[in-house]
C-alpha cells in the first residue's frame, strides 16, 4: 500500500462527507439562515445602542413582540395553507377602535368587549376566507382590497368615536392588567403569545386540522383529490388570522388606550416580512410556529432598534423593504436550490480496498472456475413471477417467493405448476424464513419485518429500531430490510442493507462503498428491536449456523461472509468465514450435510474494484454525470457457492451464458433439489443435486421433524 | 355557471361600459351641473393622472405581472426632480435624473422578477417600501416638495390648456395612444400578450421572456414618472405621503374594472379608458352629491371588491389547473 492510498483511506474514514447531504435533507436546516440573522441583529444592536438590553427596554420591546408575534403566527397559518393575509394592518386597527369604543363609549364590561372584538376579527377573517376559499379569489389582491375597505371603515368609525374615546376613561383593573400587568415577570402579551404559539404548534403538527392545512399548502390539487375540504380549510386559516390579529389589537388597545388614524399603518408589510424571514414559504407547505416567532423577534428588534438609533422616518421603511426582498429572495432560491444541492452532494463515496479477487475464468485452478452447471435447470413459473428475490419451501414442498407487485406467490407441490397468491403484503418482499409455528416471516423493503401466519394474515413485527445517537438521518426507520433467519429461541436476526437509500437505489449504495448496513435483532418474546452490528457493507444474507451458536451474514460490497457469535467464548464477536469471494454475495441458506449455500448476484471486475479505491473519482462521477451513465457493478452473471462450516469452498455452480439466471440472489435446498431465485429474473430454477441428502428439508433442519 | 359568461356580449368591459353610461345618464338627469362642459372637463382631468398610471399598470398586468411600486415611483421620482430643481439644478437635467431614478426602479423590479424569480407581488411590494424609504432617507427629506420658481418653464405640462382642453387630458390621450400602439403593433407588445396568456409556451417558443419582463417594468416606471410630473406641475408640489394612500388600489381598480384580467394576456388600453371613465363619473358624482370622503373610500373599496369577484367569475380558477404557490 502506497502512502497516497493510506492517506486517502484515512481521509475518507475520518472526514464525514456524507453528513452534508444528510443535513440538507433535514427540515431544521431551514432555520439556519434566520437564526444566524437573529444572532447578527442582536449583536449589532447591543453593540451600537447603549442599554439596548436594559430591563426597561426589554419589557417594552417584549410587549410589542407579544402583540406582533400573535399576528405573525396568524399570518404563518395562512401562509402554510398557501395564502397570504395583507388585511392584518387594518384588522388590527379595527380591533383597536372596536375594543376602545365598546369599553369607553358603550360602557360594556371588559370580558364582553374583548369577546366582541375577537368576534369582529373573526368576521373580518371570515370575509377574507369566504372570498378566497370559496369564491377562489386571489389571496394577495383580495386581502389588499379588504385592507383598504377595513381601513376606510376604521376611518369612518374614528370620525364618530375618536373624540369620545379620548375624552372618557374607564376604571377597570382587568383592562389595565391586560395592558400593563405581568405574570411571574412576563408581560401579559408575552404570556398570550406563548399560549397561542403552543396551541398553534400542537394544532399544526399533531391535530387533523393542522395536517389538513399543511396538506392544502403542500399540494392543493393533491389535497383536493384526497378529499380534504380545501375551501373550508383555506377559509379557516383566514379566520384564525383575523382572530389572532384582533387579539393583538385588544392588547394594543389596553396598552396605549388611543385610537388614531395611523394605528397599524404599514403593519402588514412588517408581518409578511417577519413570516418570510423566519423561513416560512410563499405558496405554502413549509412553515412552523417556531419560524414565525423567530421572524417576529428579528423584525421587532430591527424596527425598534432603528427607532432608537434615531434615524429619519424613511429609514424604517427602507430597511423593511430591503429585508422583505432579501427574505423572499432567500426563500425562492433556497426552496429551488436545496433539493438540487442535496441531490448533488448526497452521494458520498468512501474508500474501499478489497482483497485481491480469486481467478474464476473457466479452467482456472481456483474452486470458483466458471462452469455451466446451471445451464440445464428445470424452469418454474416462467414469466409468471417478477423478481423472486428469495424462494423458500415448506415441509409439504410448496414453493413460496416474493414478487415485485408486493405479493407472496405460492407454487403448489408436487410439480409447482399451479400458482396462487399466498398473501398480499405490499412493499417489496425480499428475504423469507419459516418460524416454529410454520408462519412465514418476511423482510419487506420500505416496510420492515412482517409475519404471514398460516391463515395468510400479514402482521407487522417491527419497522423501527433504536436510533444511533449521532445519526443525522433518522436511522431508526427501516428502509431496506433484506434477509433474515430465526434462532431456536425465536429471536429473528435480519439485515438492513443500507440506512441511506431505499430499495430502488441499491446500486447507489454500491457506488458509496461505505458501511451503511446493519444487522438487527427482533425478539418476539419482548417485542423489542435492537441493532446488533453496524457499518456493514450492504448487509445482505443472514443464516443461523447449523449448531445455532452463531449467525452467518454476507456483506455484498465487501465480497465476504462473516460469522457473528451468539454464544460461547467469542459471543458478540465477528470473525471472517470467506473474505475473498469473486463476486457480490446475496442470501445465505443452510444445505444438507452441514453445509451452506450462498448466492453471488454478480462478479467483481478489476475496473470496479479499482474505482472503489478512488472515492474522489466516484464523487466527481456522481456530481457531473447523469445517474444512468454511472459505473455499475457487474450483475449480469451469477452463481451459487457451496461451502462448509469452516468456509471451505465445496463447489461452485455457474450459469455461464446467463440465459436462465443472469443474477442469482437466493437458493434453497429441498429434498435433493436446489431452487434458484433472482431479484431481476422472471423465473425460478430447479436443479437436481447429485450427492445431496434426498430427505433434507429446511423447516426440518430448523424445527425438527414435527411441524 | 358564471364561467360561461365569456361571450363578447357580456364581457366585463361591456358591463362596465353600460354601467358607466347608465350612471352618466342618471347623474346627468338628477345632478345639477353634472352635464356642464366645465364639469365634464374637470371630471376627465381629475382622473387623467389615474388613467396614465392605469396604462402603465395595464402593460404589466397584461404580461401577467403586477406593479405595486408604481405609486412609489410616481411620487418619489417626481419629488426628487422638484427637490433637485430647488437645489439649483437646471430643469432639464433634473427631469432626466428623475426619469433615470424611475427607470432604475423599474429595472430593479424587472431584474428581481425575471432573474431572481421573486413573485412580482412581493418584489414590487418590497420595492415600494424600499423606494419610499430610500428617497425620503437619502434624497428628499421633506414630506411635501414645492415647485421652485426656476421650474416654472415646465408648469404647462400639468397646468396648460390647448384649445381650451387641459393638457393632462391631452397627455393622457397621448400616453394611451402610445401604449396602445406599443401593445398592438410592436413585436415586444405582442410578446407581452403571449407571455401573459401562457408564460411557459411563450418561453418555449423562444420569446425573450426575461428581457420582456424587465422591459415592461421599466416602461411602467417611466410612464409613472410622466404621471408624476403631470401631478407635480398641476398642483405645483408633490406630497410624498401619497405613497401610503389608497392610490395604488385605485390604479388596480381602473385596470381590473376595465376588464383586463389579472391572469394576464387579455384586454388592452381601451379597457383602461373604460375603467377610468367609470371611476371618474363615480367620483365626480359622489363629490357633487357631497358624500363624505371616508364614505367614498368605503364605496370605492366595495366597487373594487366586486370588480375582483366579477373578474374571478369571468376568468375562473379551479383546483385542478391552479398553479401551486400562485397567490
Amino acid at each position: 500500500m502506497t502512502i497516497g492510498e493510506w492517506a486517502t483511506g484515512l481521509r475518507y474514514r475520518y472526514v464525514p462527507d456524507h453528513v452534508v447531504g444528510e443535513v440538507l435533507g433535514r427540515k431544521w436546516v431551514d432555520n439556519v439562515v434566520p437564526i444566524t440573522l437573529l444572532a447578527a441583529v442582536v449583536i449589532y444592536l447591543t453593540a451600537t445602542i447603549p442599554n439596548f438590553i436594559s430591563l426597561g427596554n426589554l419589557s417594552d420591546i417584549s410587549r410589542q413582540i407579544g402583540e406582533f408575534g400573535l399576528i405573525v403566527i396568524g399570518m404563518t397559518v395562512v401562509m402554510i395553507a398557501g395564502g397570504i393575509d395583507l388585511s392584518v394592518g387594518s384588522n388590527f386597527a379595527l380591533a383597536n377602535v372596536t375594543a376602545l369604543a365598546l369599553l369607553n363609549v358603550a360602557r360594556w364590561p371588559v370580558a364582553a368587549s374583548v369577546v366582541a372584538t375577537l368576534g369582529v376579527g373573526a368576521l373580518a377573517g371570515l370575509v377574507n376566507g369566504l372570498l378566497i376559499g370559496f369564491l377562489k379569489l386571489r389571496a394577495f389582491l383580495t386581502t389588499l382590497v379588504i385592507l383598504t375597505l377595513v381601513r376606510a371603515i376604521v376611518e369612518f368609525l374614528l370620525q364618530i368615536y375618536s373624540v369620545r374615546i379620548a375624552s372618557s376613561d374607564v376604571e377597570a383593573p382587568a383592562w389595565d392588567f391586560l395592558g400593563a400587568g405581568s405574570v411571574l415577570g412576563a408581560p401579559v402579551s408575552v404570556i398570550a403569545l406563548a399560549a397561542v404559539a403552543l396551541a398553534a404548534q400542537v394544532a399544526l403538527t399533531r391535530l387533523r386540522i393542522g395536517w389538513r392545512i399543511m396538506a392544502v399548502g403542500g399540494s392543493r390539487r393533491a389535497a383536493y383529490n384526497a378529499g380534504i375540504p380545501v375551501p373550508a380549510t383555506v377559509c379557516l386559516t383566514y379566520v384564525v388570522s383575523g382572530v389572532l390579529t384582533s387579539l393583538a389589537g385588544v392588547l394594543y388597545a389596553a396598552r396605549l388606550s388611543g385610537a388614531g388614524p395611523d394605528t397599524g399603518l404599514g403593519l402588514e408589510l412588517n408581518v409578511v416580512t417577519a413570516a418570510l424571514l423566519g423561513g416560512n414559504s410563499v405558496g405554502g407547505g413549509r412553515g412552523s410556529v417556531g419560524k414565525a416567532l423567530m421572524g417576529a423577534v428579528i423584525v421587532s428588534l430591527l424596527t425598534n432598534g432603528l427607532v432608537r438609533l434615531g434615524l429619519e422616518s424613511g429609514a424604517s421603511s427602507m430597511v423593511v423593504g430591503l429585508v422583505l426582498l432579501f427574505a423572499i429572495g432567500i426563500d425562492v432560491r433556497w426552496s429551488k436550490w436545496r433539493h438540487r444541492l442535496r441531490a448533488k452532494v448526497y452521494v458520498s463515496p468512501a474508500y474501499l480496498k478489497l482483497p485481491p479477487a480469486p481467478k474464476f475464468i473457466a479452467g482456472a485452478s481456483s474452486p470458483y472456475a466458471i462452469n455451466d452447471r446451471l445451464r440445464d435447470v428445470e424452469i418454474i413459473g416462467m414469466k409468471e413471477v417478477d423478481g423472486p428475490e428469495d424462494v423458500i419451501l415448506d415441509e409439504d414442498g410448496h414453493l413460496y417467493c416474493g414478487v415485485r407487485h408486493g405479493e407472496i406467490v405460492r407454487f403448489l407441490a408436487p410439480d409447482h405448476v399451479r400458482r396462487e397468491v399466498y398473501a398480499h403484503v405490499g412493499g417489496r418482499p425480499l428475504g423469507m424464513a419459516f418460524d416454529r409455528a410454520g408462519a412465514l416471516v418476511v423482510c419487506i423493503a420500505g416496510m420492515g419485518l412482517y409475519r404471514v401466519d398460516r391463515d395468510r394474515k400479514a402482521q407487522k413485527l417491527t419497522a423501527e429500531t433504536n436510533r444511533s445517537p449521532l445519526s443525522i438521518i433518522d436511522d431508526s426507520r427501516m428502509r431496506l430490510a433484506d434477509d433474515l433467519d430465526i434462532a431456536p429461541d425465536g429471536k429473528i436476526y435480519f439485515s438492513e442493507a443500507t440506512v441511506r437509500y431505499g430499495f430502488e437505489e441499491w446500486v447507489v449504495d454500491a457506488l458509496e462503498g461505505r458501511g451503511n448496513g446493519r444487522i438487527i435483532c427482533y425478539d418476539p418474546a419482548t417485542s423489542s428491536t435492537r441493532t446488533v452490528l453496524r457499518n456493514l457493507l450492504f448487509a445482505n444474507g443472514v443464516c443461523v449456523a447449523h449448531d445455532n451458536k452463531s449467525v452467518l451474514f454476507a456483506e455484498t460490497w465487501g465480497c465476504r461472509v462473516s460469522r457473528y457469535w451468539l454464544e460461547g467464548p467469542k459471543a458478540g464477536r465477528v470473525e471472517p468465514v470467506i473474505s475473498d469471494l469473486p463476486g457480490y454475495p446475496d442470501n445465505i441458506n443452510r444445505g444438507s450435510g452441514g453445509a451452506y449455500w450462498v448466492a453471488l448476484a454478480g462478479t467483481r471486475t478489476p475496473s470496479y474494484d479499482l474505482a472503489m479505491t478512488m472515492p474522489g473519482f466516484r464523487r466527481r462521477m456522481a456530481r457531473r454525470v447523469a445517474a444512468d451513465e454511472w459505473l455499475f457493478p457487474n450483475v449480469n452473471i451469477g452463481c451459487v457457492v457451496h461451502f462448509d462450516e469452516s468456509g471451505e469452498i465445496l463447489e461452485t455452480l455457474w450459469d455461464a451464458e446467463g440465459e436462465n439466471h443472469p443474477a442469482i440472489t437466493s437458493m434453497r435446498e429441498h429434498r435433493g433439489y436446489l431452487y434458484l431465485g433472482g431479484v431481476t429474473n422472471n423465473r425460478i430454477g430447479r436443479l437436481k443435486l447429485a450427492d445431496a441428502d434426498p430427505n433434507w428439508t429446511g423447516p426440518r433442519s430448523y424445527w425438527g421433524a414435527t411441524p | 355557471m358564471f364561467g360561461r359568461i365569456k361571450s363578447a356580449l357580456v364581457s366585463q368591459e361591456r358591463i362596465v361600459l353600460v354601467t358607466a353610461v347608465i350612471l352618466f345618464c342618471v347623474f346627468s338627469l338628477f345632478l345639477k351641473g353634472f352635464l356642464s362642459a366645465a364639469n365634464l372637463l374637470t371630471l376627465v382631468r381629475s382622473v387623467s393622472v389615474l388613467g396614465v398610471l392605469g396604462v402603465a399598470m395595464a402593460i404589466v398586468v397584461i404580461g401577467r405581472g403586477v406593479d405595486l411600486a408604481i405609486v412609489a415611483t410616481y411620487a418619489m421620482s417626481a419629488a426628487w426632480t422638484l427637490r433637485l430643481a430647488t437645489q439649483g439644478v437646471a430643469i432639464g437635467p433634473a427631469l432626466l435624473l428623475g426619469l433615470a431614478l424611475a427607470v432604475a426602479v423599474g429595472l430593479i423590479n424587472g431584474l428581481l422578477i425575471a432573474f431572481a424569480e421573486i413573485p412580482a407581488l412581493f418584489a414590487t411590494l418590497g420595492m415600494a417600501a424600499f423606494v419610499y424609504g430610500f428617497v425620503r432617507f437619502a434624497l428628499v427629506p421633506l414630506v411635501v416638495v414645492y415647485m421652485p420658481a426656476n421650474a416654472a418653464s415646465i408648469s404647462w405640462i400639468g397646468g396648460g390648456f390647448v384649445a381650451g382642453v387641459p393638457t393632462p387630458i391631452l397627455l393622457f390621450a397621448l400616453v394611451a395612444f402610445l401604449g396602445h400602439a406599443f401593445l398592438a403593433f410592436t413585436k415586444a407588445g405582442r410578446f407581452i400578450y403571449a407571455m401573459g396568456d401562457n408564460f411557459a409556451a411563450a418561453r418555449n417558443s423562444g420569446a425573450p421572456v426575461r428581457g420582456l419582463i424587465v422591459l415592461q417594468y421599466a416602461l411602467s416606471a417611466a410612464i409613472a414618472y410622466v404621471a408624476g410630473i403631470i401631478t407635480a406641475t398641476a398642483v405645483s408640489s408633490v406630497n410624498t405621503n401619497v405613497v401610503n394612500s389608497s392610490l395604488i388600489y385605485d390604479v388596480i381598480l381602473v385596470v381590473v374594472l376595465g376588464g383586463i384580467g389579472l391572469s394576464g394576456g387579455r384586454g388592452g388600453i381601451r379597457n383602461v379608458l373604460v375603467g377610468t371613465l367609470l371611476i371618474g363619473i363615480l367620483l365626480n358624482g359622489m363629490t357633487i352629491m357631497n358624500i363624505q370622503y371616508t364614505l367614498q373610500n368605503v364605496i370605492r373599496s366595495l366597487i373594487l371588491l366586486s370588480a375582483i369577484v366579477l373578474d374571478s367569475l369571468v376568468n375562473p380558477r379551479d383546483e385542478q389547473t391552479e398553479q401551486q404557490g400562485d397567490i
